[in-house]
């Protein structure tokens, strides 16, 4: 129950209290953006929408940035868990935005070819 | 950073517009990805977003580890761009399982770092202890897990499941146990870092132990539900840092990965739960070992005579699996299909919501090869047409046809919705050989009377029959 007292505590006292109540319903409303948003995806686009999200979470990228931008006298252990959560985010960001992008390419073509096809007929 | 604009670029308020704009754009680029046409700018857009939260990110008063930064940004491009650059099409799953993973490991990575930088939360509000604890369980659970996903789907492990039997259960509760034990204990009290590290490593163990066990069919649902866990760890780990973007991005991930996760698995009529229990692998094990003995005799044929058949048919639907995506047949598929279409035949292509690897799998493959989306047909909309069919020519799909998932309830797929290749009049199967599927399991289509059998790599196969084509 402590646990409890001290969260409830803490978040009626801190200046952190009204943010995490911000934080809690943009949390939940984003959720339901998302829920909104993708439910109209249609098949033949799940395997690139799960690629562009991929690349949609590699914002944690943020976390790295953000820590180590802000970060005075980080000590060497955490610099280098740092580095490599930086060197990781960017992975996920970079390459995922570019291979979704190559996958979608290929379906940009199609509107020209389908009426290529038809005049053929 | 003492001048006007600088304490203006630097400002909280600021900083939130441009978040805002940066998810905002998310959003639009997102809902985008909704249609084949706006898809590619949708992605752009949404790329245009991230970089708008970099920058707002950047913007800080007396910044640190510049160098270190720049580094990091430099030598992550310099891996990231060529592997997304080069990866072939067929190997696109697992490229996406791996981008997942880091993704995962740099949430984990974060909580870790945190965690030191804050003594153990010992002077944070409970609030931010729970948040970041939670992104360390899910985000190193989805690391791992991406990197079996990887592995298996690379070959690199065994596809087929790997569990430690009886005792695969109490080993996974036991590893989730400790990790949830472990973050408990940092939420309540401030605790050295060897409890951090515990938490980090019993999570790995169960990734590990929760994505073994489960056999390479139900691999996509997996890929999906890991991407899910990484949105959602990103999400908390937003809220830890107090990060808006992180949230509402990290959110609208997880949730969309839910949703498709959850798809998937109505496709393959199993409930999520099933995929994790990883009861298919058991079974499938079984099955094998079982073998079912007499099936009967399997018919082989030429492509001489395949390219006869098509070429006096008038409706030829092209049935695609992993194996197409394998020989990398895609174009040579489309060439035939041009010249099949130049004699009067229609051609349409049945594609199974869990045809490869990823759902949409094959649909990208046949975008590749410039085929008309409108001959791309989704399982639903061309069941009903096999009876109409003469030929079905099934490239390298074997799991997605078979018979077994609606007549045998013993089969481990059993229940799982198929295309009905059997109802058209004739069915030509291109296999290498006759071993079995994915999931392991056999095909009694490959005996029925029907069905002639065109050994050999698919993508060689199709090129002869379309020689054999061009001939006629």
């Amino acid at each position: 129950m402590t646990t409890l007292t001290t969260l409830l505590a803490s978040t009626a006292e801190s200046p952190q209290a009204s943010n995490l109540v911000t934080n809690l319903a943009i949390l939940v409303l984003s959720g339901f953006v998302g829920y909104a948003v993708i439910s109209k995806v249609p098949n033949t686009l799940h395997t690139p929408l799960m690629s562009g999200t991929n690349a949609i979470h590699g914002i944690v990228v943020l976390g790295g940035l953000l820590l180590l931008a802000t970060g005075e006298d980080l000590g060497t252990g955490t610099t280098v868990i740092l580095f490599v959560a930086l060197l990781f985010g960017v992975i996920n960001v970079i390459g995922g935005f570019v291979v979704t992008d190559r996958m979608l390419e290929m379906f940009k073509q199609k509107p020209k070819e389908q009426i290529e096809a038809g005049s053929e007929q | 950073m003492s001048t006007p604009i600088a304490s203006f670029l630097t400002d909280a308020n600021f900083k939130s517009v441009l978040y805002i704009i940066s998810f905002g754009l998310f959003i639009y680029g997102l809902s985008g990805l909704t249609g084949p046409k706006t898809a590619v700018r949708g992605n752009r857009i949404a790329a245009v977003g991230m970089a708008v939260a970099v920058i707002a990110t950047l913007l800080v008063d007396d910044f640190n580890n510049a160098a270190l930064i720049v580094i990091g940004c430099v030598v992550g491009t310099a891996i990231g761009v060529p592997a997304a650059r080069n990866v072939k099409m067929t190997q696109m799953p697992q490229m996406v399982a791996l981008f997942n993973g880091v993704g995962g490991g740099a949430v984990a990575l974060i909580a870790w770092a945190e965690f030191r930088e804050t003594d153990g939360f010992a002077f944070e509000p409970t609030y931010i202890a729970i948040f970041s604890v939670f992104s360390a369980i899910v985000g190193s659970i989805s690391f791992w897990g991406s990197n079996v996903a990887f592995a298996k789907l690379q070959e690199l492990i065994h596809g087929r499941p790997i569990t430690l039997g009886a005792l695969q259960l109490p080993a996974q509760i036991l590893m989730l146990g400790a990790a949830i034990a472990a973050g408990v204990a940092i939420c309540a009290d401030p605790q050295e870092e060897i409890v951090m590290v515990g938490l980090l490593v019993a999570a790995a163990i169960f990734g590990l132990l929760l994505v073994l066990p489960i056999g390479g069919a139900d691999m996509p649902v997996v890929i999906s539900l890991l991407n899910a866990f990484t949105g959602l760890a990103a999400a908390a780990a937003g809220v830890s840092l107090d990060n808006q973007a992180l949230i509402v991005a990290g959110m609208i991930v997880g949730a969309s990965g839910t949703i498709l996760t959850q798809q998937m698995a109505v496709a393959m009529n199993r409930t999520i739960t099933s995929v994790i229990a990883g009861g298919f692998g058991g079974e499938v094990t079984a099955a094998v070992g079982a073998g079912d003995g007499e099936q009967g005799t399997v018919r082989s044929t030429s492509a001489a005579d395949v390219a006869i058949q098509m070429a006096y048919a008038s409706q030829v639907v092209v049935v695609p699996g992993y194996g197409m995506a394998v020989s990398q047949a895609q174009h040579a598929v489309r060439e035939m299909a041009k010249l099949l279409e130049s004699k009067g035949v229609t051609v349409k292509y049945a594609i199974h919501p869990v045809a490869g690897r990823m759902p949409g799998h094959m649909n990208v493959l046949l975008a590749e090869a410039d085929v008309p989306y409108d001959q791309l047909k989704e399982m639903d909309d061309i069941n009903g047409e096999f009876s109409r069919t003469d030929v079905s020519l099934v490239i390298g799909a074997n799991d997605v046809t078979n018979p077994d998932a609606r007549t045998k309830p013993e089969s481990p797929i059993y229940g799982m919705p198929i295309l009905n290749v059997d109802e058209s009049s004739s069915i030509i199967v291109l296999k290498r050989s006759m071993s079995s599927g994915y999931a392991g399991i056999d095909n009694p289509l490959f005996f029925n009377p029907k069905t002639s059998m065109l050994f050999g790599d698919a993508k060689g196969s199709v090129e002869s029959v379309t020689e054999e084509l061009k001939a006629l």
